[in-house]
């Protein structure tokens, strides 16, 4: 169904091609031939950076304008038209603030926590396939295990919030990192789970070949590890139902308490990429990628189904109270692990059937050696009608089993002191 | 249950998104965005005409640059800066300074040369309200017995300084006299609107007229 069609975006294999071009039509092919590939890579990083950031920098106009919308506020509205110019002020600002390092904090890892949770967020968007790349193709690289280095570079983040709190020496900070530690080390097995049930499904972990292999979307075939990694990534990037890491009502805004000016900037910036990124891999995974109708290029229904999820997401975000840290944990561990284990053992018993009834594609090389197995669009089309019965009702007994427990709110009674004389007594 | 309550809540706020009776009922204080209709209207103009004749200026005010002053619709009994206190009315009693439950009000009154047998009242040297502290009760203008204080209407009154929040006596002379309505029902008969920028001088303000010279002469006289 998804057939490689010749690249619409520009690649790092296209890139390299047209430098090594470019050196040999001045003349150096022989002494800097190797230079193409770092200036494709160079040129694509410069790329991906400056495109990551404007985009990060309208997202958050975007995001507070609909999220005023949502609550019956106008958002920002200043600046500009539409207060569109509002982000280049608030940067403005934060650049000329003093730039405050707190005299007790370990100034080496105070320092380096804004980058070391900025650079995985940025790394994340290489394997990341925009458009209808050829197998070999895609945006910078293309990584045979594209999938298990978005799940190795995102638990950075971990890291770096505990040392934005460790190295600013305040309490709050400490505080909100801790939680900030626990949750996100938590929602890493619910993400790993979800992922992992796309893999059985794709039977590869190269992004281009979990794109090409959703005959069907995935979400449509198992809604509940959409379910799962949905969530599990939305306390990865800490937005509203689980952002426990920076509560402003009781923490004094978390981590980035003792953070201004530029590094604030800097952490904010990481903080409001989460959502564009996060829905770049959920679109790759279970939105069937730069999959689409032919009257559009598959950039742009990539884009597309990104901006859904992005407004999913916000919309979710201006609606939901925050969740109590315990109550975060408990949805981790005993409700979205035990959902992702549940659909894992179901994905991976229909495909184990798939193969005994012969519906499994293999894929091959030039070589003739199997690279990946795919499934026929008919079993997908069973498996979901399955899944999508399994999991409503799961769903419904979930509820039940979880709605038991009723908070019993103790009837009124008059205090002794109300009315004090008036019975006559 | 079965975490219904969740999407219900979702459905509120996608229909605060949607539905434009929920949007649009907030007063964009000072100045809001003008339509070319807005701007047309302020021109005379009708609006094709003036989308043809002002090509730049509809541009600018699609994109949300042109703008024009708005505000809440004020009641004329909003207590607010800018006492109105008329010099002629005021005997320098300091009912107000007594009555004054943060005791931010601050009267000298000059005795010298003041014969108050002849009815004349004293000379008021300092009158400081601090209007940083003041929050706007309305007692002193209830205390008030020659109605000579008034509460204001205004409220842009920022400064940068604390000690700029201090009004003396000659910022309170010179002010204009715009009293609000509150606790005084005879500027409310008169239809007085200190929104609508109607104005009030002494001999309109009071309860009951003030007695002349020649009325309170007899009465010190006769005593």
């Amino acid at each position: 169904m998804m057939a490689s069609t010749p690249a619409f975006f520009i690649s790092f294999h296209s890139l390299k091609v047209l430098f090594a071009d470019l050196i040999e039509l001045v003349g150096f092919g022989e002494s800097f031939g190797w230079a193409s590939g770092l200036l494709a890579a160079m040129s694509i990083s410069f790329l991906i950076i400056n495109v990551m950031v404007m985009a990060t920098a309208f997202y958050t106009w975007f995001e507070r304008r609909m999220i005023g919308r949502f609550q019956v506020r106008r958002g920002p509205n200043r600046n500009g038209p539409f207060g569109i110019l509002q982000p280049f002020a608030d940067v403005l600002k934060l650049i000329m603030k003093e730039d405050t390092i707190p005299d007790a904090a370990d100034k080496p890892v105070f320092t380096l926590a804004p980058i070391a949770l900025l650079a995985p967020t940025l790394m994340i968007m290489i394997v990341i396939p925009f458009g209808t790349y050829a197998s070999d193709q895609a945006l910078l690289s293309n990584l045979n295990i594209g999938i298990l280095f978005i799940v190795g570079v995102t638990s950075v983040n971990s890291i770096a919030i505990f040392m934005a709190g460790w190295g600013s020496r305040n309490k709050y900070a400490i505080l909100g990192s801790m939680r900030g530690a626990a949750m996100l080390i938590s929602y890493e097995i619910p993400m790993a789970l979800g992922i992992t049930s796309v893999l059985l499904l794709s039977g590869s972990l190269a992004m281009t070949q979990i794109v090409e292999s959703q005959s069907i979307w995935f979400i449509l075939v198992m809604p509940m590890g959409f379910f799962v990694f949905m969530a599990a990534s939305t306390a990865e990037m800490s937005r509203t139902p689980f952002d426990q890491i920076e509560a402003e009502s009781e923490l004094g805004s978390g981590y980035n308490t003792e953070y201004s000016g530029i590094k604030f900037a800097v952490l904010f910036l990481a903080e409001f990429m989460a959502p564009i990124v996060t829905a770049a891999v959920v679109t790759t995974l279970f939105l069937g990628g730069s999959q689409g109708f032919e009257f559009l290029p598959g950039g742009i229904w990539f884009a597309i189904k990104m901006f859904v999820l992005i407004f999913l997401l916000l919309w979710v975000r201006s609606t939901w109270p925050r969740l109590r840290i315990d109550q975060i944990m408990g949805f981790a561990w005993k409700v979205l692990f035990g959902l992702g284990l549940f659909n894992i053992f179901l994905v991976a018993i229909e495909t184990g059937l798939a193969e005994r009834f012969e519906q499994v594609i293999k894929i091959t090389d030039a070589s003739g050696e199997v690279v990946s197995t795919s499934i026929t669009t008919d079993y997908m089309l069973i498996m979901a009608a399955v899944n999508w019965i399994v999991t409503i009702i799961a769903f419904v007994i979930l509820a039940n089993f979880v709605g038991k427990k009723k908070y019993h709110r103790p009837e009124p009674t008059a205090s002794p002191l109300a009315n004090m004389g008036a019975g006559g007594d | 249950m079965y975490g219904l309550g969740l999407f219900k809540g979702l459905g509120i706020t996608m229909k605060n998104l949607v539905s434009p009776s929920r949007q649009f009922n907030i007063v964009q204080y000072p100045n809001r965005r003008a339509s070319p209709f807005d701007l047309a209207k302020m021109e005379d103009q009708n609006p094709i005409s003036f989308i043809v004749g002002h090509p730049i200026k509809t541009f600018r005010s699609l994109l949300g640059l042109e703008t024009l002053a708005d505000r809440m619709p004020q009641h004329p009994n909003f207590r607010g800066e800018e006492f109105a206190w008329y010099d002629r009315r005021c005997t320098g009693c300091a009912s107000c300074a007594k009555y004054c439950p943060l005791g931010i009000i601050k009267i000298v009154t000059g005795t010298s040369g003041v014969n108050q047998q002849e009815g004349q009242s004293y000379d008021i040297d300092v009158f400081d309200i601090d209007i940083g502290r003041c929050m706007f009760c309305g007692l002193c203008v209830e205390a008030c017995p020659y109605d000579a204080l008034h509460m204001g209407s205004g409220f842009e009154e920022g400064k940068y300084r604390r000690s700029d929040l201090v009004i003396n006596v000659d910022q309170l002379k010179a002010a204009e006299k715009k009293p609000s309505t509150w606790f005084r029902p005879q500027l409310t008969n008169k239809g007085h609107d200190p929104i609508k920028g109607s104005t009030a001088d002494w001999d309109e303000v009071g309860r009951h007229e003030k007695p002349s010279l020649e009325d309170q002469g007899e009465r010190w006289a006769k005593r």
